[in-house]
């Protein structure tokens, strides 16, 4: 496999940034309860595993492309929490500076490119990112975020079919919930395990269980490792499950509760990272309930600076359509 | 100063350009087999060979590949083989390469050209002679430029290479085997600067791209008959020199605005439209347009003819406006 670690040290970054995305979720629903999250909210909340076990792999220098489910990249590429939650809020000092809100966060400081309200936004981006990485030769990596819906949209087979015939630096990571919005993938794609389709373009894939963090750790490496190479790109299928709706408020009448409880009861990503350091002796039940509350603090920090900040004046609305103000 | 055609100023500011910045990276279709259908980019493989790729008959990756490399430190020149397969990518245009600016708070530049091949020309009909100008001034955050000589051509061009905001470069297919006058010395033409190309006192004809020559053409043989056009082009639709075009209205007091664009909804609506507000206490007539048919581009010469806006037509529009 060749594939080292996780060490100790970076598995226990894994499990606290896994209860980070949580928390933060669970917050901004929340919050968007009480009227202060603004607009549309998308929770990761039950992949965390994805995000958090692939960009284990990547350095700031590195690139990702996102979703509208976004948050969760975010924060495994390193964002921080408060400039998150204060665009949630829509504050100015937001990451966007309250003009893009939850389906637009970006970090460009951390190679994050952005989330992207348009299903299939990213492949472009992080196609491009890998050719610039390639053409500087800088041995940078791009990852392409992307959900089973996003595979029937053409951007799908125009970037993978470029990024394979050029080798670009590129791992494509479809994070298969198996909901297209609300129809599932089976009633609209025959093809269901999105790794086969690699074949069409020459290219490797790979199909993990994307609620266990290990086996997308181990299998991103090894995608990681081979576009760091120049080997090209890797199309990685990790079967997930969200455990929410698509969007906060969603009534989910295309899916039963058993369903739902299945899959949160029986694959929950946290939990099971969590029972395995406790097995292996790594982790003590008070350590993880340590970690959790610490993450918990930093979420309501997070909750108190978007709070507290000012909304955009309106010099705001005109800022940033170019470099310099345009008649 | 060197007389060059269109096709020829671009390419060389493309390779003056290249050779003074490393990050300036041309993609496109057919872009290295023979510089494309135009051959603007001949010879770039040559001298510059790892910074120039031929891609796969995909606009969309073509243009979303471009916006990604951009943010990534890239200048990319992507060439879309003809402005109507834009509306292949017009999802990465509209959405992405507009908006990731804003929409990410200002944190990224975005210097991508999309150069536009547009208009009539040799007869290839109704899906490879549109004009989109307008399409594309709709959107916020997207500049438009639309040179109408080899010497405007090379300038904006440069100028379009240092900037950091997405331009799409119309170019007139019909425009680049046309030649004119080129300084052989550095020069830029800035964005939003338009050229008067030609005095007048009685009628401000703003004209663009292709309809440049018409307009000029027109006021010689209205010169004749008394009637001074002055001749404005704009040069870029997005940023647009008001300035330049409302002071000659208020001289002359009537105005013509002319282009190949179909004429609903088309750039010369919008300018006409900033005319009626801006200058109705010194309009002495309406606001004419002199633009295409509302038709799809037809294929026999006969009625190209009839769709594409003429000389005669300004001369009609001229004459009426003054009677």
């Amino acid at each position: 496999m060749g594939i080292k670690g996780p060490t100790t040290e970076q598995l226990l970054d894994m499990y606290a940034a896994m209860w980070r995305i949580r928390l933060f979720e669970e917050q901004a629903e929340y919050q968007s309860g009480q009227g202060k999250v603004l607009g549309a909210l998308h929770t990761y909340i039950g992949q965390e595993a994805v995000g958090v076990g692939i960009c284990a792999h990547l350095t700031d220098a590195d690139y990702i492309t996102s979703t509208h489910r976004g948050h969760g990249h975010c924060i495994s590429k390193g964002a921080d929490v408060r400039r998150m939650m204060a665009e949630l809020f829509g504050r100015v000092t937001g990451y966007c500076k309250g003009k893009g809100g939850s389906m637009h966060i970006a970090d460009f400081a951390v190679g994050m490119l952005g989330a992207n309200g348009i299903v299939a936004g990213g492949f472009g981006l992080a196609t491009g990112a890998g050719l610039a990485a390639q053409v500087r030769e800088s041995g940078q990596v791009a990852v392409c975020f992307f959900g089973d819906g996003a595979v029937n949209r053409g951007p799908f087979h125009e970037n993978i079919n470029l990024g394979a015939v050029w080798r670009l630096p590129v791992v494509y990571v479809c994070e298969n919930n198996q909901y297209a919005q609300w129809t599932p993938q089976e009633e609209i794609t025959l093809v269901t395990d999105v790794a086969s389709m690699s074949s069409a373009y020459g290219i490797p894939g790979a199909q993990v269980d994307g609620m266990d963090v290990l086996s997308v750790y181990q299998a991103a490496g090894e995608a990681v490792d081979r576009a760091r190479r120049g080997e090209g790109p890797t199309l990685l299928e990790c079967k997930t499950y969200r455990f929410h709706g698509h969007n906060f408020g969603d009534p989910q009448q295309y899916r039963t509760k058993e369903e739902i409880s299945d899959w949160s009861g029986q694959h929950d990503p946290i939990q099971g990272l969590g029972d395995h350091l406790q097995r292996e002796g790594v982790l003590t039940a008070e350590e993880a309930e340590s970690i959790r509350n610490s993450v918990q603090e930093e979420i309501a920090g997070a909750v108190r600076f978007a709070d507290e900040s000012p909304y955009p004046g309106p010099e705001e609305l005109t800022r940033d359509v170019f470099s310099t103000p345009v008649a | 100063m060197p007389s060059i055609p269109m096709n020829q100023a671009i390419r060389e500011a493309l390779h003056e350009e290249m050779a003074r910045d490393s990050s300036i990276f041309v993609l496109g279709e057919d872009v290295i087999a023979h510089g494309g259908p135009y051959a603007v980019t001949r010879g770039i493989a040559e001298q510059f060979p790892d910074r120039i790729r031929q891609t796969p008959i995909s606009e969309a990756a073509i243009v979303g590949t471009a916006v990604g490399a951009a943010l990534c430190g890239l200048r990319p020149v992507a060439e879309i083989m003809y402005v109507d397969f834009i509306t292949c990518a017009m999802d990465e245009v509209v959405n992405q390469m507009a908006k990731v600016r804003y929409m990410f708070g200002g944190q990224t530049d975005v210097p991508v050209i999309l150069r536009l091949p547009s208009g009539s020309a040799r007869l290839i009909a109704a899906q490879h002679s549109q004009s989109l100008e307008a399409w594309f001034m709709h959107v916020p955050g997207l500049q438009v430029a639309v040179p109408s000589t080899p010497r405007d051509a090379k300038g904006l061009m440069k100028s379009a290479l240092r900037g950091r905001d997405p331009v799409m470069f119309i170019e007139y297919k019909r425009l680049y085997s046309v030649k004119g006058e080129v300084p052989d010395t550095e020069y830029v033409i800035p964005f939003g600067q338009a050229d008067v190309k030609r005095q007048g006192e009685d009628i401000t004809v703003v004209a663009s791209g292709p309809m440049v020559g018409k307009a000029l053409e027109a006021a010689r043989i209205l010169s004749a008959e008394g009637i001074e056009l002055e001749v404005i082009d704009p040069r870029t639709l997005v940023p647009l020199d008001t300035d330049t075009i409302f002071s000659s209205v208020e001289k002359t007091n009537r105005a013509i605005i002319t282009d190949e664009e179909v004429r609903r909804g088309g750039s010369s609506a919008e300018l006409a439209s900033r005319i009626a507000e801006e200058c109705f206490d010194y309009l002495d007539a309406p606001v004419r347009r002199v633009a295409a048919a509302d038709v799809p581009m037809p294929f026999s010469p006969v009625l190209e003819k009839l769709a594409v806006p003429s000389v005669e037509k300004l001369l009609a529009a001229a004459r009426d406006l003054v009677a």
